[in-house]
């Protein structure tokens, strides 16, 4: 091993050419670039916080945990309902918006959390030692589920989130052409602060300790006294909290969800985790932000009935030429 | 891919063989060679690189620096099926079965190299792929008699107890028509009775014209039925010859007992 | 091997359920016809026949080699797309303004080839990787076909579909003058065959589309794909791709070439899914990339990991289960409700008011879920599926000589 592959240049030189593209584009257009890297940035934000509940399902059941984009939908359809309780203003921020918001973040993290904590205990605990296959079916049928629940609640119309952020021309400002609102800020710093709590969940404390422990390797963990069962609901409990928290901030972003949005934002949150590589908590993240990016720029440069193509392009061409994914560090060994 | 022809008495030869994994070595310069129909064992304490040595030779891991000669073939690097193809087989230290499969079909899957039949035969049910499953069905339930395990051809072989699990590999092993057979540990958690058996079917093995390369914990087992030793410690050869040349020698004595003794 | 007797062959469940399986074949369009005097039946289960084809092939991928395939749907789309663009008048109004109508029997087997095509050249790179990234790629890949037949409307026809695609035809020898306009219709396809004119397809619609024809055909292709597949699962091959699926090591350990064994379990059931494709592009006149999204792929995972992967006889009866379920089952709930609601006294429940999109419709909406549901409590109860796949009954026969095997070990065991 060492030194560069052949498939490693592969990847260099896509990575160069699309670097090189973009960046003629930025220096000629930089405006209009900046622009779109802050919605790419924003959009990314959302994606890696999705992306971490894959990964770290996936490091340490090896599972492709389909329910989860549904999982991040749900919150976001929780959160409104939350927010209908309240007399939120949609045209000026008022102390009862910054209440409602403060409130319904945690309420909606842990009515996640313990959705998908009971996901765990019903569908996939009692196929742990079935055929590889079965818990990725009743994975399936859960997502299943899950719309279905949303589906009968409200529908197939879109749903409406209250716009209860500060937003309109007050709220921006324009910096050499190139606006950036409050909601773009907000995104990223909530995202910002939530991966940092888990970093610093997963690197300080006992439980996190275990969950890496398992992750490596759930027999030896367990021989060292560890809980599996725990910490692997653990493992769903964290994925849902950062889920439905990216959920809500969808919702508060774009003021518009419907019942399969996760299927989409699932799948692209599941390349940003395989674009980072599997099983890799900060290459979730890292991923997630630069899929959010590469969206935004095909969006703008390419047209956005190719950006599907170009993101799943993207996974393939990971796999194929660096499938350690971009951080390269680690490869999932079964 | 020049092969200098080798001496014909020896059907493996390693050459300087080093594997390094990362920082850590785990196969230290070893040369070793073994002759044609010799029971050959290479022992040493856990950890000291045996097993290692043999994903070396049998292409799991391709050596970091030396050579494999295999029966006057270098197959340094080569792929774990074209080392079979060309005659090495062998067993897992912990049991590597197709769980799911049938004891039948286990031994059948080992036969799959020295089988001809190509998809369109397959796929048609030509005559002349139904002669060679016949025959290859015929094989593999006579290595099942071969090992003692033919009442059990239609069991799938997760359900087999331990000791047949270990022979079922063992008859896998042979149905590739090995000229040598690497056995990793075949005696590990045997009662007395089993080990008596294992020495007894090895002989047996041995006198269809495989020579046997084995690692192995059990003393008696390796003095019983080996004509050459090999130590390895820390990855270092350090002592080779005749079990009582082995059994004497001061450096051999201090690896097993450590430095104290 | 003695050949069975026909007793001792019942005995075997899969060749049981093989006869049960044909018969109900043969006997299913007599009844439906005198039943419901329509071929609506008819030609709802040759659709079904697309998907019984395609869990057999998926089943070879998932099933036998135990390689994870999540965009199954894309090697259909090759297979339809193929047969779809050079036998209806599509290319004419392409770039290469140039309309071809090549024969369905061989163009079943050009889209099988190109299929199993695109899978080696997908399958090639990645099954040298360890682990779920098949799953992955073809996921991305399953993905992605759809959307360039979206995005491609000059080709693929985009999202108007390409219609007016030929019927197939038999030769003439085989029809006869004495074949009338409607008894085996699978013929007339030369009919709208309009060279050069990109426009003259709508008689095709109308036009010689006898579902009983469809049936036969789909029904003969499932007999042919489940011997062929079954002799590849007795072969070496079969043997070799199950111990791949169970240790990849120890098989390779036995002299399997993996990386290759892989690639032909991926490409063959790849080449069945255009198989299938060429057919139902013929079939259904229509070819449209909503036809082939990630949920067909997941639909037909689901009938194959449901009926028992590995195991034919449970594949058949997974995708026929499951296609009951989602075309038969679901859509009839709604009507179903409502018309109890009504006897029972609770026909209020039935119209719209307010938030109550009205019974019917609630139903409709509960669709979803309740296939959710479906899903998660059969692997709960059956995580090996419907019918799980066995020892063979076939090598069972040896137990007959287990008493004599006691002797031999004896004189060999002294």
């Amino acid at each position: 091993m060492g030194g560069i592959s052949v498939p490693d240049s592969g990847f260099y030189i896509i990575s160069a050419i699309a670097i090189v593209l973009l960046g003629a584009q930025a220096v000629s257009h930089p405006a209009a670039f900046i622009q779109i890297s802050i919605f790419g940035i924003a959009d990314g934000a959302m994606y890696a916080l999705v992306a971490l509940g894959y990964t770290m399902v996936y490091g340490i059941i090896e599972l492709i945990n389909f329910a989860h984009g549904d999982v991040f939908t749900m919150g976001a359809y929780i959160g409104t309902a939350i927010l209908g309780f309240f007399a939120v203003n949609e045209n000026s921020f008022t102390t009862i918006n910054l209440v409602a918001l403060l409130l319904v973040f945690p309420v909606v993290m842990l009515i996640m959390g313990a959705i998908n904590i009971g996901i765990e205990r019903v569908a996939y605990r009692p196929l742990r030692n079935a055929p590889r296959l079965a818990p990725l079916i009743t994975a399936i049928g859960m997502s299943f589920v899950l719309e279905g629940v949303m589906f009968l609640w409200h529908g197939p119309a879109t749903v409406h989130v209250p716009d209860l952020l500060p937003h309109g021309p007050g709220f921006q400002t324009k910096i050499g052409g190139v606006f950036v609102g409050f909601k773009d800020v907000f995104v990223v710093v909530t995202a910002v602060i939530l991966v940092s709590l888990l970093a610093v969940f997963i690197n300080r404390t006992r439980l996190g300790k275990a969950m890496r422990a398992t992750a490596q390797d759930r027999d030896a963990a367990q021989l060292m006294g560890i809980d599996i069962n725990r910490t692997i609901a653990a493992t769903f409990f964290i994925g849902a909290l950062l889920a439905g928290a990216g959920g809500m901030i969808w919702g508060l972003y774009y003021n518009n969800i419907f019942y399969n949005l996760g299927f989409r934002t699932g799948l692209v949150a599941f390349t940003s985790a395989v674009f980072g590589g599997i099983g890799n908590i900060p290459g979730a993240a890292i991923g997630g932000l630069l899929i959010g990016l590469i969206s935004a720029y095909s969006d703008y440069y390419i047209g956005s009935k190719w950006t599907e193509v170009v993101i799943f392009g993207i996974l393939i061409g990971v796999l194929v030429f660096r499938p350690t994914g971009l951080l390269g560090m680690r490869v999932p060994d079964k | 891919m020049s092969q200098q022809p080798t001496g014909t008495d020896n059907i493996l030869e390693l050459t300087n063989v080093t594997k390094r994994f990362g920082g850590l070595v785990a196969v230290d310069n070893v040369s070793l060679s073994i002759k044609r129909g010799e029971v050959f064992a290479l022992i040493g304490p856990n950890g000291a690189g045996k097993t290692t040595l043999f994903n070396n030779v049998t292409g799991l891991f391709q050596p970091t620096s030396g050579q494999v000669v295999f029966d006057g073939r270098d197959i340094t690097g080569s792929k774990p099926h074209e080392v079979a193809r060309w005659g090495i087989a062998r067993t897992f230290q912990n049991i590597r079965l197709f769980d799911y499969m049938s004891c039948l079909d286990n031994v059948r899957v080992g036969r799959h190299v020295r089988m001809k039949a190509k998809l369109w035969d397959s796929l048609f049910k030509l005559p002349r792929e139904r002669r060679e499953e016949e025959r290859v069905t015929n094989e593999a339930m006579e290595l099942l008699r071969f090992v003692g395990i033919a009442r059990q051809a239609n069991v799938y072989a997760r359900n087999l107890p331990y000791g047949q699990q270990r022979r079922l590999e063992i008859a896998r092993a042979l149905a590739t028509d090995p000229k040598l057979l690497l056995l990793d540990e075949p005696a590990a958690g045997f009662t007395p009775q089993e080990k008596m058996e294992l020495m007894q079917l090895v002989k047996k093995i041995l006198a269809r014209g495989v020579t046997v390369f084995l690692i192995e914990h059990d003393m008696k087992v390796v003095m019983g039925i080996s004509e050459r030793i090999v130590v390895l410690d820390h990855g270092e050869k350090i002592a080779e010859g005749s079990p009582d040349e082995v059994r004497k020698d001061a450096r051999v004595i201090e690896a097993y007992l450590g430095k104290s003794a | 091997m003695a050949r069975l007797h026909l007793r001792e062959r019942f005995k075997d469940r899969d060749t049981a359920i093989f006869g049960v399986l044909f018969l109900g074949a043969l006997v299913f369009p007599i009844v439906t016809m005198f039943a419901t005097g329509s071929s609506a039946l008819i030609a709802q289960a040759g659709h079904a026949g697309t998907f019984v084809l395609l869990a057999i092939g998926l089943n070879v991928v998932v099933g036998f080699a135990g390689l994870l395939d999540l965009g199954y749907a894309a090697f259909f789309a090759i297979g339809a797309y193929t047969y779809a663009l050079f036998a209806s008048a599509q290319l004419g109004s392409s770039p290469l303004h140039h309309s071809y109508h090549l024969p369905f029997w061989l163009m079943i087997f050009v889209g099988m080839f190109v299929a199993a095509a695109a899978g080696a050249i997908l399958g090639f790179p990645t099954l040298r990787l360890r682990g779920d990234y098949l799953a992955i790629v073809t996921l991305g890949f399953g993905e992605i076909v759809p959307q360039l037949s979206y995005n491609l409307p000059q080709w693929t026809g985009g999202i108007n579909a390409i219609g007016g695609i030929d019927q197939p035809s038999l030769p003439a020898w085989i029809t006869g003058p004495w074949a009338g306009a409607n008894s085996i219709s699978i013929i007339q396809g030369a009919a709208c065959r309009v060279i050069g004119s990109g426009t003259s397809f709508a008689p095709c619609f109308s036009f010689g589309f006898d579902p009983i024809a469809y049936y036969a055909l789909v029904v003969i292709m499932i007999i042919a794909a489940v011997i062929l597949v079954g002799n590849l699962y007795r072969s070496r091959l079969g043997r070799a791709w199950m111990a791949i699926r169970e240790d990849e090591v120890a098989a390779a350990a036995m002299g399997i070439n993996t990386v290759t064994t892989k690639l032909l379990a991926f490409a063959i059931g790849a080449s069945f899914s255009g198989f299938a494709g060429a057919y139902y592009g013929a079939s259904i006149g229509l070819v449209s990339p909503d036809d082939f999204l990630f949920i067909v792929s997941i639909t037909v995972l689901v009938m194959v990991v449901l009926g028992g992967m590995g195991s034919i006889t449970g594949v058949i009866v997974g995708a026929l289960a499951i296609y009951f379920v989602l075309n038969t089952f679901l859509p009839a709930l709604p009507p179903f409700v409502e018309n109890l609601a009504n006897n029972v006294g609770l026909g209020f429940l039935n119209t719209q008011n307010g938030d109550w999109p009205g019974l019917a419709q609630e139903t409709q909406r509960i669709n979803f879920l309740v296939y959710g549901l479906i899903l998660v409590l059969m692997m709960l109860l059956r995580p090996q599926g419907i019918f799980p796949s066995r020892v063979r009954e076939q090598e069972l026969k040896h137990a007959a000589v287990n008493e004599d095997e006691a002797a031999v070990e004896q004189v060999h065991a002294s």
